[in-house]
């Protein structure tokens, strides 16, 4: 219930962020912190100093740029849930948006800190890989892109280096095309037990929530998606590549079982016709 | 003006919904320090050596105590089977505590309790039934030679019965452990100084903790004071005798300051005492109408590594109520208890009878199985009939007051449309893929309104009956103190309910206090759902005879016989007379003064105490209707209708008493679906969260649809019987019957609590 | 133990107090301002008994650092009625429709339903179930909580009726015997 003790800098800006990642020992990034400060109340996490950039204001938008939308890292859930510019292009990340955790976390929790966690068992990194988002990281070396399906290593694992921060995240926009997030799990505010994101039109993408250890791209089911194959012939492939495991919520049948039907009713809600 | 039976809103309300509620840890007294435990991560270990130094050297800690520092504080529970309230040589459960830290603030605590080293060599560990009771089972209490505490034996097994009969049916079932997981977990404030003991803590029985305190600590008790301020909840686990409240007495003592500790809830998960936690094999003989002609029932009780006198009564009670609402000739039951490395396990709502309804109404629904019979059909030809109360059942503790089983069930069977449903259920099962629909009926009934004399006192309490006092006030207004000891049953609103009627008092002017024992005369508590069938009753009799003293005052102002003399509107009238009056004020006020009251009376004549007691238990009963929807792609269950005929005898308030059924119904609901306390084979606890211990929220259940039915008790003078733990009794086999139900006709028969998709899924994946 | 300047304003009134950095706002609000309305259920933000309205959002006041809330605005269920008023129209929803039972949980349900209709007025009861799904209720199986909820929607100015039989002095209810 109580982190152990930890000193406190705000960042003012992104330079600011960095350069102070150097000066301290042992630093982590703090932004909506609805997935570090659990962990440190549990003592699971620690850290000599916090570095606060939720503040940070130039890191929160919704900017429709044309081919696609770019949100910076800060922007939190609950505004991507009520964006009417996402609403419009890119509806499958307002609606999942809306299906982390409960009310409450919506209100702090935010894209950026989610996609940097990295949890193989949260919604919007899944989603990030099925609209193929691109993140922009910056760090004391400069500005990089690193497209989603590169983006999540390890497990709770990601592209960003130490002293990196994650400032924006591109998604190409979806307009008019078909989506669905299947999401299954005990109570509306728990993690998913499986979750299945499908996104239609150029460039489709299917991913899967708690499948492996990292948030997983599938592959081949969505290389079947963009060929047209059947229904059928998508679920089938859908579990190429994942690792399930056995664990209180599941088998590694069920959750298997699980990922295949999701994903049928994910493409059959998104109005998927081969 | 009678106010049983209205919809009146709390008193409670306003303090708690502006947050001026006052709980354990919003109480400070100045100097207080915390109090925080080390507790053990092995089930079963002996402890070699235990270093508090890092832990000491930090500033602003104060103690670090472990068993070698008590010298001289006993062991609670059993003789011979008792905790210690820090481990000695051996842990026997994870979260056991090792070692006890006081430091200034709540961080500092929780640092130095981070700091303290134990060091412990694994012993195995047998964290279920099965494993306990295996030929070679880690023995916990050397004491006992094995893990069996007590064995009650069947006196005649009735297998002669069983050889006999035409049909029989068979079900071996676990009652999944569960926690009682009230919001607010355990907390207490002890302050010990030169005059005496205050302890504020989260309880149910005030009196209760005073009078046990006083006797471990072998103190005075008119010098200790036990304050139950506003309770989160309780629901059974806050009236176990646990360390912390005689540590944090100890620590102050010693440290002759203030000491408080505040659980943490994953603390909670381990250190509050489980419910349930049995299984049980029951076989029922019946003939070829479906009607029974023999019970048996084993039950085996998980006690946990510590035997709690509450929880080695469960299965007494389980037992009792084995029969339900049937009229069974020949009843068999037996029982033992069985210790684990797992936390200890007491009452949790329902305390023993959720077990018992759960045994009959299960068999009785697989006696419907097997037999062709609709459920509906094979309890009403088992119902006991309405005319033959009270029924002596094959228990002495058991005999019924009143009740209308068949009654109550065509009450609910009102609610929705039976016959539709089945046709609708019928039309699915042809489909591949539409949602598969079950029903599942609950005909359940239960012991409440603890009890008659002899019956708390066998759970270790001071007597059965509860303490009312009523003081009028000079103003004409009446405070009333009271042993029972609420925590959110709105106790306060019903007595001063029933107080208004009976004294003539407005509502608006009656007070009632509880949960002090500096104001309050003796008191038991508030558990077995008692408080209004016993301390509402003493209401009753204490309002009585407080206007049967304020005639005689009222007779003498209106100078006319005390037997002439009525309530009427704000005071009381010469019968017949009603302009011949005299207001309540007036009277009260009069009371108090010699001049003004007859020669030979005594000022101060409108104190009344009552001790009530009740010469029987009540049997609150009811029928319940549980329909769910189940996915057959995900094994998904939802619950589509809960339909609840509950039958208290009259009902107070219902408004409140209906809040009582709903929180119980959704506990039940939680634990047929949702709940189970799991370890794994080596005494790990796997869901000492509320992310991994599925409490479930709005989203996760349905609304509630209430008829009524009712059949007074004759055991007191209101008719009530109790409703507290009603919900919790009755639902969870409507739940589980419903689930088996939308299943049978892949030859289901049973599925234990609780029911996930996951098991729902394993059924449907076998059935292909 | 170092500890940072912290300027919140909290039920109107700006509060300036030292912190650690690791004190959460929950303990904050209880134990250095004294607020012990808000309350702590659990240690993994699953019951939301310490739902406090952050900057116009139901925020939950365990996972949120002091530091965190330098410079906002925080209403704490102490902070909820009008001056003058007893009680807000959530406040008096719970109250008339029986939406607690032993309080704990109460304050945060509040907060997180008053949270709710600032935002929908004029929610169906799937949306309020969903709105509440971070908040955990022990006592009242929720469906009272929804009403009162829906009570204070149609009762927007959180006055009660004249007609309404909520009055103490109502007569004994039909059909309380069957």
């Amino acid at each position: 219930m109580i982190a152990a003790s930890f000193d406190y800098v705000e960042a003012t800006s992104v330079e600011h962020a960095i350069s102070l990642f150097a000066e301290h020992e042992d630093a982590k990034f703090l932004a909506g912190g609805h997935s570090l400060i659990p962990m440190m109340k549990l003592r699971l996490v620690s850290s000599s100093v916090l570095i606060d950039i939720g503040r940070i204001a130039e890191l929160s938008y919704i900017e429709d740029r044309g081919d696609h939308v770019a949100l910076g890292a800060l922007t939190r859930h609950r505004e991507l849930e009520s964006s009417t510019v996402l609403a419009e292009h890119l509806p499958l990340l307002a609606h999942v948006a809306g299906e982390v955790g409960d009310p409450q976390v919506r209100n702090r929790g935010t894209l950026g800190g989610s996609l940097v966690h990295g949890d193989p068992a949260a919604d919007l990194p899944a989603a990030s890989l099925a609209l193929g988002a691109s993140m922009v990281i910056t760090g004391a070396g400069g500005t990089r892109v690193v497209p989603a399906a590169e983006f999540f290593l390890n497990f709770l694992e990601t592209a960003v280096g130490d002293g990196e921060l994650l400032t924006e995240i591109r998604f190409p926009k979806r307009t008019g095309a078909g989506w669905a997030y299947q999401k299954f799990n005990r109570r509306a505010m728990d993690y998913a037990i499986v979750a299945v994101a499908v996104q239609l039109g150029q460039n489709p993408g299917i991913a899967l929530v708690n499948m492996g250890s990292t948030p997983h791209l599938a592959l081949a089911a969505s290389a079947a998606l963009a060929a047209g194959a059947p229904a059928t012939a998508i679920v089938d492939a859908v579990l190429e590549g994942t690792a399930g495991w056995n664990d209180a919520n599941a088998t590694r049948e069920y959750r298997e079982h699980l990922a295949r039907v999701l994903t049928s009713r994910a493409l059959a809600q998104a109005g998927y016709t081969s | 003006m009678s106010l049983i039976g209205a919809r009146v809103l709390r008193k409670e309300d306003p303090n708690l919904i502006t947050g001026r509620g006052q709980f354990v840890d919003d109480i400070t007294l100045a100097g207080t320090v915390v109090m925080a435990f080390v507790t053990s991560t092995e089930p079963h270990s002996r402890i070699l050596a235990i270093d508090a130094s890092e832990a000491l050297a930090l500033p602003g800690v104060l103690a670090v105590w472990t068993a070698s520092d008590l010298a001289g504080l006993s062991t609670l529970g059993l003789p011979g089977l008792g905790r210690p309230l820090l481990a000695t040589d051996v842990v026997r459960f994870v979260g056991e505590p090792v070692a006890v830290v006081v430091a200034e603030t709540k961080y500092l605590a929780a640092d130095a309790a981070q700091l303290v080293i134990v060091d412990y060599e694994s012993m195995p560990a047998a964290a279920s039934i099965t494993a306990a009771l295996a030929d070679g089972a880690p023995v916990l209490h050397s004491v006992l030679g094995g893990n069996t505490v007590f064995d009650q034996p069947f006196a005649d097994d009735l297998e002669s019965d069983f050889s006999a009969a035409p049909h029989t049916a068979s079900l071996h079932l676990v009652n999944n452990r569960c926690a009682a997981v009230p919001i607010e977990p355990n907390a207490c404030l002890a302050d010990w100084g030169p005059s005496g003991l205050t302890l504020w803590a989260t309880f149910q029985a005030p009196h209760h903790l005073r009078n046990t305190i006083a006797s471990y600590f072998g103190i005075p008790q008119d010098t200790t004071r036990v304050i139950t301020p506003d309770v989160g909840g309780g629901f059974g686990a806050k009236i176990n005798f646990v360390p912390e409240y005689f540590l944090a007495c100890a620590l102050s003592r010693t440290l002759a300051r203030p000491v408080k500790y505040t659980q943490t809830r994953s603390e909670c998960q381990v250190l509050m005492y489980h419910g349930r936690a049995q299984e049980q094999d029951v076989d029922v003989a019946y003939d070829d109408e479906g009607k029974l002609l023999a019970l048996r029932v084993r039950v085996t009780q998980d006690q946990g590594a510590y035997p709690d006198p509450t929880g080695m009564g469960l299965p007494v009670l389980t037992t009792a109520m084995a029969a339900g609402c049937y009229k069974i000739p020949k009843v068999a039951v037996s029982w033992r208890n069985v210790v684990t490395n797992t936390t200890p396990v007491a009452a949790y709502r329902g305390a023993g009878r959720p077990e018992a309804s759960y045994v009959i109404e299960r068999i009785i629904d697989l006696v419907a199985d097997q037999s062709g019979l609709d459920p509906v059909e094979v309890r009403r030809r088992n119902f006991i009939p309405a005319d033959e109360f009270p029924y002596a059942t094959h228990s002495p503790l058991a005999v019924y007051d009143s009740g209308n089983f068949a009654g109550a069930q065509t009450e609910l069977l009102t609610l929705f449309d039976y016959d539709a449903l089945k046709v609708e259920q019928a039309r699915r099962r042809a489909t591949q893929d539409e949602k598969l629909i079950g029903i599942g009926f609950s005909s359940w009934l239960e012991i409440a309104a603890f009890g008659p004399p002899g019956s708390l006192e066998g759970f270790g309490h001071l007597g059965s009956w509860e303490s009312v006092q009523i003081r009028v006030q000079p103003d004409g207004s009446a405070i009333i103190y009271t042993g029972a000891s609420p925590h959110g049953q709105g106790t306060v609103t019903t007595f001063a309910q029933i107080a208004a009627g009976e004294l003539g008092i407005p509502f608006d002017k009656i007070s009632v206090r509880h949960g002090d024992t500096a104001t309050v005369p003796q008191g038991i508590g508030t558990m077995g759902s008692r408080a209004t069938a016993v301390g509402g009753e003493g209401v009753r009799t204490a309002s009585v005879r407080v206007v049967e003293r304020a005639k005689v005052i009222a007779a003498h102002i209106l100078e006319a016989d005390p037997a002439d003399i009525v309530l009427d509107g704000d005071g009381f009238a010469v019968n017949g007379t009603p302009s011949h009056a005299v207001p309540w004020s007036e009277v009260a006020w009069k009371s108090f003064r010699p001049l003004e009251i007859p020669a030979d009376s005594e000022p101060g004549s409108l104190d009344i105490t009552v001790f009530q007691q009740v010469p029987n238990f009540s049997f609150p009963s009811g029928a319940y209707c549980c329909t769910v929807e189940i996915d057959r792609g995900t094994g998904e269950i939802e619950i589509t209708g809960m339909y609840l005929v509950d039958d208290c005898g009259t009902v107070i308030n219902p408004l409140l008493a209906e809040g009582q059924v709903h929180g119980g119904v959704a506990q039940g609901i939680a634990q047929a679906l949702y709940e189970g306390i799991s370890y794994d084979a080596n005494g790990i606890p796997q869901n000492s969260t509320l992310m991994d211990y599925l409490i479930p929220a709005a989203t996760e259940l349905p609304s509630y649809t209430s008829g009524r039915a009712n059949t007074p008790t004759p055991n007191n003078g209101l008719g009530a019987k109790g409703i507290g733990e009603s919900g919790s009794v009755g639902t969870p086999p409507a739940v589980v019957n419903a689930v088996v139900d939308a299943l049978s006709h892949l030859g289901v028969q049973h599925l234990d609590m609780p029911i996930t998709p996951l098991s729902v899924w394993n059924v449907l994946e076998e059935a292909k | 133990m170092s500890t940072v300047s912290v300027s919140i304003t909290v039920n109107g009134e700006r509060r300036t107090h030292e912190v650690e950095p690791r004190v959460l706002l929950v303990h904050y609000l209880r134990d250095v301002l004294r607020l012990t309305g808000t309350h702590v259920g659990c240690d993994t933000s699953n019951c939301g008994a310490c739902t406090v309205i952050l900057d116009g959002a139901a925020a939950k006041s365990c996972t949120v650092l002091a530091v965190q809330a330098r410079e906002c605005e925080i209403t704490t269920i102490e902070g909820l009625a009008a001056p003058g008023e007893p009680f807000s129209a959530v406040q008096q929803g719970f109250h008339q429709e029986h939406g607690l039972q032993c309080g704990y949980c109460t304050p945060g349900m509040i907060m997180a339903c008053t949270a709710l209709l600032a935002e929908n007025p004029d929610p169906t009861e799937h949306e309020i179930r969903h709105a509440l799904e971070g908040n955990l209720c022990r006592c009242t199986g929720y469906q009272m909580i929804v009403n009162s909820v829906r009570w204070a929607a149609d009762h927007p100015d959180g006055i009660v009726p004249e007609s309404s039989d909520a009055a103490p002095s109502a007569p004994a209810m039909q059909g309380a015997e069957s």
